[in-house]
C-alpha cells in the first residue's frame, strides 16, 4: 500500500503529433485536496481520464488508491468518482433514477441504492427535483446532481474536472460550500480549474500544468512566493518625478524599477519587506516628492499565473463556455 | 468481474428503454412511420399493384412493411449510441467499476426490445385493415422468430454506425440516404418481377426481399410462394435471409465491437 491516495510516474499521452501530457508527475496524499491549474488545452483533463482509467497513457504508471491502473482498472474505478468537465448526468432520468442507476451499477443492490439516492437527493437540496427528468434542471442542480453521483458508492478519492465551468457566480458559490463540506468528512479530491480563485480557495496544493507538464506546485502562497515576493510600489502626484523615484527606488530595492507612466507608478520587488518601505519612505520625504500612494503589496495568483505559464490568465468569468473546446478537443 | 456482467447489462438496459419512453418522437421510425406505410400502401397505391398470381394486396404488403421496419431498427441503435458517446454518459458507465462489455450489451437488448414494438403495432394496423394469417401455428412461430432473429443481427449494424459516426445527425444523414435503396429495391412493395433489368436482379439479392418473402411464405400470404425458375434466394428466401443474418453477425459483430471500443480509446 502507498501513503498517497494518488501517485503518477513520468505519464505521457499523445493525441496524434500533440503531447497532451509530457511526463506529468503527480502525488496527492490521502484527505488532500489538489487543484490541478492550467489553460485550456494544458491537459488537466487528460490527467484525469487517465487516472480514472477511461483512457490508457503512451506511458508512465499510476496509482490510485493503491491500485494500479493499468494492472487493476476495476479496482481502481471501484474507489473513485468521477464527474466529468460537462455534468454527464442523464436528461432523460428523474434525479432518484440518475442515482439509483450509479448505485445499481456500484453492486449496492436495488433496494440500498434507491435509499442512498435519496439520502443523496436530501444532502445536496435536490429532493424537490426528485422525480424531475434532469434535462429540466438548472445548470447548478445539475452540477450538484452529478457531484451526488460521484459520491453514491462512498469513493475514496473524487475527481472532479472543472466543477464549476458554465455557472453563474451564485451557483459556483453554492458548489464550493458543498465541496467544503466534503472536504471536512475527509475526501481526498483532486479538481481541475481555471481559476485561479477556485484553486486557492479549495485547494491545499495547487498543481500548475502547461503544455502537458507540471510547471509549478505549491500552495498558493509559495506560488506567490515563487513570482518574487513582495512588491514596492509607489503613485506619484506629478508625473515629472517619475524619473527622480525610479532612481530611489532602484537603490533600495537594487533592481531596475517597473516604471508605468499612465498610472505615474514604479514598481519592484523588494528584498527587505517592511524595512524598504520604510527607506522608501523617508527617502522620498527628503526628496520632496509628493506622492499619491506608496506600499508593499503581494502579487495575485494571477501574477503567478502570467509569469509561470506566459500567459494571461483567463478572466473568472464561470458562464464562460469557451471551457467546453478542451474536452471535445481531447475525446475525439 | 463478468458475474456481474448480466445484471449490470439489464441496468443499462432498462435505461435504454426508459429514454424511448420518455422521448416518443425518436420512436417514431418504430411506431408511427410503419402504421403510416401500412395505411398508405393499403389504401392509396395499393388499388394500382397487381400482385401476380392474385390474391390480396393488404397481405402481400404486410410481410414487406415488417421487412422494412426491421431493417430499418438499425438506426435506433446508432442513434441511441452516438448519442450516449456524445453527452459523456459513455465515460460515466466506463468509469463504473462494470464490465464494459456490458455497456455495448445493453444497448443491444434495448433496442432488440424496441424491436418488438413495431412489429406488435404493425400486426395490429395490419389485422385492422385486412391482413390475415392462413398458416398453422409453427409456422406463425417461425415467422415471429424470424423476424426477431433479423432484428438482432441488423442491431450489430446500427452498433458499428453508431461506433464510426460521430453525432446522431450524422446517422440520421446516413440513414436517409441508405434506407431507401436498401428497402424499396426489392419486394417490399412489389413483387420483384414486376421491376426492370439490373433493378430486378438487385431486388432478388436483396435480403429484404428475402426477409419479406419468407414472412410471407411463413404466413400464407400472396408472394410467399416463388414462381417455378427464380433465382435461388427467391427460391430458398427463409435459407436466404438465415445465412444473412448469420453472416451480418459473424462480420459485424466483431467489427463493431471493434470499432466501439477504438471510438471510446482516446
Amino acid at each position: 500500500m502507498t501513503e498517497n491516495a494518488i501517485e503518477a510516474h513520468g505519464l505521457v499521452k499523445r493525441y496524434g503529433d500533440k503531447r497532451a501530457l509530457d511526463g506529468v508527475d503527480l502525488d496527492v496524499a490521502r484527505g488532500a485536496v489538489c487543484a490541478l491549474l492550467g489553460p485550456n488545452g494544458a491537459g488537466k483533463t487528460t490527467a484525469v481520464r487517465v487516472l480514472t482509467t477511461l483512457t490508457a497513457p503512451d506511458a508512465g504508471t499510476a496509482t490510485v488508491a493503491g491500485h494500479d491502473i493499468a494492472r487493476d482498472p476495476v479496482s481502481v474505478r471501484r474507489s473513485l468518482g468521477l464527474a466529468a468537465q460537462d455534468a454527464t448526468v442523464d436528461g432523460l432520468l428523474t434525479g432518484h433514477e440518475n442515482l439509483t442507476m450509479i448505485g445499481e451499477l456500484h453492486h449496492l443492490g436495488r433496494k440500498v441504492a434507491r435509499a442512498r439516492a435519496d439520502e443523496l437527493l436530501e444532502q445536496f437540496s435536490l429532493i424537490d427535483a426528485r422525480d424531475k427528468l434532469a434535462r429540466d434542471f438548472s445548470g447548478g442542480m445539475r452540477r450538484r446532481l452529478d457531484l451526488a453521483a460521484t459520491l453514491v458508492a462512498r469513493p475514496e478519492i473524487l475527481f472532479l474536472d472543472e466543477p464549476t465551468t458554465g455557472l453563474d457566480p451564485r451557483a459556483r458559490n453554492d458548489l464550493w460550500d458543498v465541496l467544503d463540506q466534503l472536504v471536512a468528512q475527509g475526501s481526498t479530491i483532486l479538481l481541475t480549474t481555471q481559476y485561479l480563485e477556485e484553486a486557492d480557495r479549495l485547494a491545499d496544493d495547487i498543481v500548475v500544468v502547461d503544455h502537458g507538464r507540471v510547471i509549478a506546485r505549491g500552495d498558493s502562497r509559495a506560488l506567490k512566493r515563487q513570482v518574487g515576493g513582495d512588491q514596492l510600489h509607489v503613485v506619484v502626484a506629478d508625473r515629472a518625478d517619475l524619473d527622480a523615484v525610479a532612481e530611489i527606488v532602484e537603490r533600495i530595492a537594487r533592481t531596475a524599477p517597473t516604471v508605468d507612466a499612465g498610472a505615474r507608478s514604479v514598481s519592484a520587488p523588494a528584498e527587505g519587506g517592511v524595512a524598504a518601505i520604510a527607506e522608501l519612505a523617508h527617502a522620498l520625504t527628503e526628496a520632496e516628492i509628493r506622492v499619491e500612494d506608496l506600499g508593499l503589496s503581494q502579487p495575485t495568483l494571477d501574477d503567478a499565473f502570467l509569469t509561470l505559464t506566459g500567459a494571461p490568465a483567463p478572466a473568472p468569468a464561470p458562464s464562460d463556455v469557451e471551457t467546453q473546446t478542451e474536452t471535445v478537443e481531447q475525446t475525439r | 468481474m463478468s458475474n456481474t456482467f448480466l445484471s449490470d447489462t439489464w441496468v443499462i438496459a432498462r435505461r435504454g428503454l426508459k429514454h424511448m419512453r420518455r422521448q416518443p418522437e425518436a420512436l417514431s421510425d418504430a411506431t408511427i412511420q410503419p402504421v403510416m406505410f401500412v395505411l398508405l400502401f393499403a389504401f392509396v397505391f395499393g388499388g394500382a399493384i397487381a400482385v401476380p398470381g392474385g390474391g390480396s394486396y393488404k397481405e402481400f404488403l404486410m410481410g414487406g412493411i415488417f421487412a422494412q421496419t426491421i431493417v430499418f431498427g438499425a438506426f435506433g441503435v446508432a442513434m441511441s449510441l452516438s448519442a450516449d458517446r456524445n453527452n459523456g454518459a459513455i465515460d460515466r458507465f466506463h468509469s463504473l467499476p462494470i464490465p464494459r462489455a456490458s455497456v455495448l450489451a445493453g444497448h443491444s437488448v434495448a433496442n432488440l426490445i424496441r424491436a418488438l414494438l413495431p412489429i406488435a403495432f404493425m400486426s395490429a394496423t395490419g389485422f385492422v385493415v385486412g391482413w390475415r394469417i392462413h398458416s398453422g401455428f409453427l409456422d406463425i412461430l417461425g415467422a415471429y422468430g424470424l423476424m426477431l432473429g433479423f432484428s438482432f443481427a441488423i442491431i450489430w449494424i446500427g452498433v458499428l454506425l453508431g461506433s464510426l459516426v460521430s453525432t446522431p445527425e450524422a446517422v440520421q444523414g446516413v440513414a436517409f440516404i441508405a434506407i431507401f435503396p436498401i428497402t424499396f429495391i426489392a419486394s417490399t412493395f412489389v413483387p420483384t418481377s414486376t421491376l426492370p433489368g439490373v433493378l430486378k436482379t438487385i431486388a432478388e439479392w436483396n435480403p429484404t426481399s428475402s426477409l419479406a418473402n419468407s414472412l410471407r411464405h411463413l404466413f400464407g400470404n400472396p408472394g410467399g410462394i416463388a414462381p417455378p425458375g427464380s433465382v435461388w434466394p427467391i427460391a430458398h428466401p427463409i435459407a436466404y435471409t438465415l445465412i444473412w443474418a448469420v453472416a451480418i453477425v459473424v462480420v459485424c459483430a466483431p467489427l463493431a465491437v471493434l470499432q466501439y471500443q477504438r471510438s471510446i480509446k482516446s
